[in-house]
């Protein structure tokens, strides 16, 4: 042994919280290592969104009503761009779940690094896939004629979407630690798809039956979805309730309490992985 | 003689099953410590506890000096982990691989890279190149994970059932890789249920059943604590091995342990001394039962661990 040397301990709290950050970003370098290697298999994830998008804008768009007139394009860029936020919890579940069955999670907590850049890293990668996602489906409605209203509100609106993102990805995280069993991933992935029909995505809520669109309204992704919609100046609609007047607080509540919710959950989960 | 790992009344429960009950362990440094037992006996639950990967109810551990419990991140830079199935990053290549465990071991960017490849000279896989992983062989694979074990040169190895699944050239290969280690002067505490593999490897083994520590001491050791040899005969009519049995166990004089009977096999446990065989053969002859083969064997470790274990219970009970 030649190169090796014993790297000092980190006893000050300023070299552990610097070694935490290096050592998120090295594990999410990981993930980056993955897409070089296999470029394809990010841009499929990516791709995956846009599909639905022509699909609903060229097969079922014809028959759309949007509230308060306007393109139906424009109603559901906005609404495909949130979707494409909450389908990343299966991406995040997957990647936590595949670590955990192989061991490599183990292998981490195992190493002398800081326990939380698992978890950390894990975000970091799942964030930085994400952008990689929205800047294709940003594209993709671009190119069918779509057309933010600015770029500075566009800028706001896709901080929400990742805001979005980082709350399902926590849900994801959770979700992978609970259970080693890819089945549960299949479970995830199917729910999912009532649970994004269940807002405001794809169709208005106020066009759905009475204690529906409450629930639609209501739905974790239904705030940003309107919100989003707004900053692109895409027409709301009128006669929304309560969550539809307040979109705007809700896109910014909802992800933050789920944040708060699963990271405490997820951080409590992952300190129980070795009782 | 200084030790590497010391581990006092460990205990730990899951629910009402008691999985590790009170193990007490000591191996030396430089020495190689061969964990044995059946599935479920604890092995695994002792590696993770003295890896700092499961907290345990009860007990101490010291692993190279450092109190495992309350030290757990200065314990992880002194030993090197090899769990039970090969962790490593299937996509990433041999050498992406080591220097991403590298960096996590807080090596700067120039000594990790130096330092894998160093490691893969270690292991035999320089040359691998970028090929991921996946396309290794299962022997490759392992070897790849003993090296991301050894990022910083532990004192202590723990290899976890470092062999299971592998063929036998990519055991010899693992074990290769050991007995290199154990030359430079690691200490290796490894998990088996492979008794050759413990006979190959160890200095010392401790048999672990049922979370405890059943019995301790060098491969020799215990098949001599075990005592005796084995008088395994042939008799010629099934029918009568059970009988045969019996009157093989009279004849050789009440040695420890029971005789066994499996199909037209017998098994007798014999004290050595002189006419034992000529007795049981004259025995058997007399009551009429043909004999088609006599094998004095000594006991194996096998043996004495199936002894040991008492995993052999049901064969050792003489059918009416």
């Amino acid at each position: 042994m030649t190169a090796a040397t014993h790297p000092a301990g980190e006893t000050t709290v300023g070299a552990r919280l610097r070694w935490a950050v290096t050592d998120a970003l090295t594990v999410a370098g990981r993930d980056a290592a993955h897409w070089r290697r296999q470029p394809a298999a990010l841009l499929v994830n990516a791709l995956f969104p846009v599909l639905l998008l022509l699909m609903f804008v060229y097969l079922l768009g014809g028959s759309m009503a949007v509230p308060g007139g306007g393109d139906y394009r424009d109603f559901l860029v906005p609404g495909m761009l949130a979707l494409a936020m909450v389908f990343g919890v299966e991406a995040t579940m997957t990647a936590v779940v595949t670590d955990t069955a192989r061991g490599i999670t183990d292998r981490f907590r195992s190493l002398p690094m800081a326990p939380s850049a698992v978890v950390a890293g894990r975000c970091l990668a799942d964030l930085a896939s994400s952008v990689v996602g929205l800047v294709v489906l940003l594209a993709a409605g671009l190119a069918i004629g779509w057309r933010p209203a600015g770029i500075g509100s566009a800028l706001a609106a896709v901080g929400l979407l990742l805001l979005l993102r980082l709350a399902f990805l926590w849900i994801g995280i959770h979700l992978g630690l609970l259970t080693r069993d890819p089945a549960a991933v299949t479970a995830v992935q199917i729910l999912v798809w009532p649970f994004a029909f269940l807002s405001n995505a794809f169709v208005a809520a106020s066009s759905m039956p009475g204690w529906l669109a409450t629930v639609a309204e209501w739905n974790p992704l239904a705030g940003t979805v309107t919100a989003v919609r707004d900053l692109f100046g895409a027409p709301v609609g009128t006669g929304g309730g309560w969550a539809t007047e307040h979109a705007t607080l809700l896109a910014v509540g909802w992800p933050v309490v789920l944040t708060v919710v699963f990271a405490t959950l997820s951080v409590r989960r992952f300190q129980a992985l070795s009782s | 003689m200084t030790m590497a790992i010391e581990v006092a009344g460990l205990t730990k429960t899951y629910g009402t099953t008691v999985v590790l009950d009170g193990v007490d362990l000591q191996v030396a440094r430089g020495s190689v410590c061969a964990l044995l037992g059946p599935n479920g006996a604890g092995k695994t639950t002792a590696v993770r506890v003295l890896t700092t990967l499961t907290r345990p109810d009860a007990g101490r551990v010291h692993v190279a000096g450092v109190d495992v419990l309350r030290h757990p991140r200065a314990a992880r830079r002194r030993f090197g982990l090899v769990g039970q199935q090969p962790a490593v990053d299937d996509l990433l290549g041999a050498r992406q691989n080591l220097v991403l465990f590298a960096r996590l071991h807080h090596l700067d960017r120039r000594t990790a890279r130096a330092r894998a490849d160093e490691l893969l000279e270690q292991v035999g896989l320089a040359g691998t190149g970028a090929k991921p992983v996946r396309q290794f062989s299962g022997g490759m694979r392992r070897r790849l994970d003993v090296a991301a074990g050894l990022v910083l040169a532990p004192e202590v190895l723990f290899l976890d059932e470092p062999t299971t699944g592998l063929d036998p050239a990519g055991r010899r290969d693992v074990w290769d890789t050991v007995r290199a280690l154990v030359a430079g002067g690691t200490t290796v505490l490894l998990t088996t249920q492979y008794l050759e593999e413990a006979e190959q490897l160890a200095d010392d083994v401790c048999v672990l059943d049922g979370g405890r520590v059943v019995a301790r001491g060098t491969p020799r050791e215990l098949t001599a604590a075990i005592g005796g040899d084995r008088l395994e005969l042939v008799v010629g009519d099934p029918a009568r091995a059970a009988e045969a049995a019996r009157l093989a166990e009279r004849a050789a004089g009440g040695p420890p342990g029971a005789p066994a009977a499996d199909g037209v096999r017998v098994t007798v446990p014999v004290s050595r001394r002189p006419g034992v065989v000529g007795a049981v053969v004259r025995a058997l002859d007399e009551a009429g039962i043909e004999v088609d083969d006599v094998v004095l064997r000594p006991t194996t470790l096998d043996e004495a661990y199936l002894r040991i274990t008492g995993a052999d219970r049901t064969r050792t009970e003489v059918p009416a």
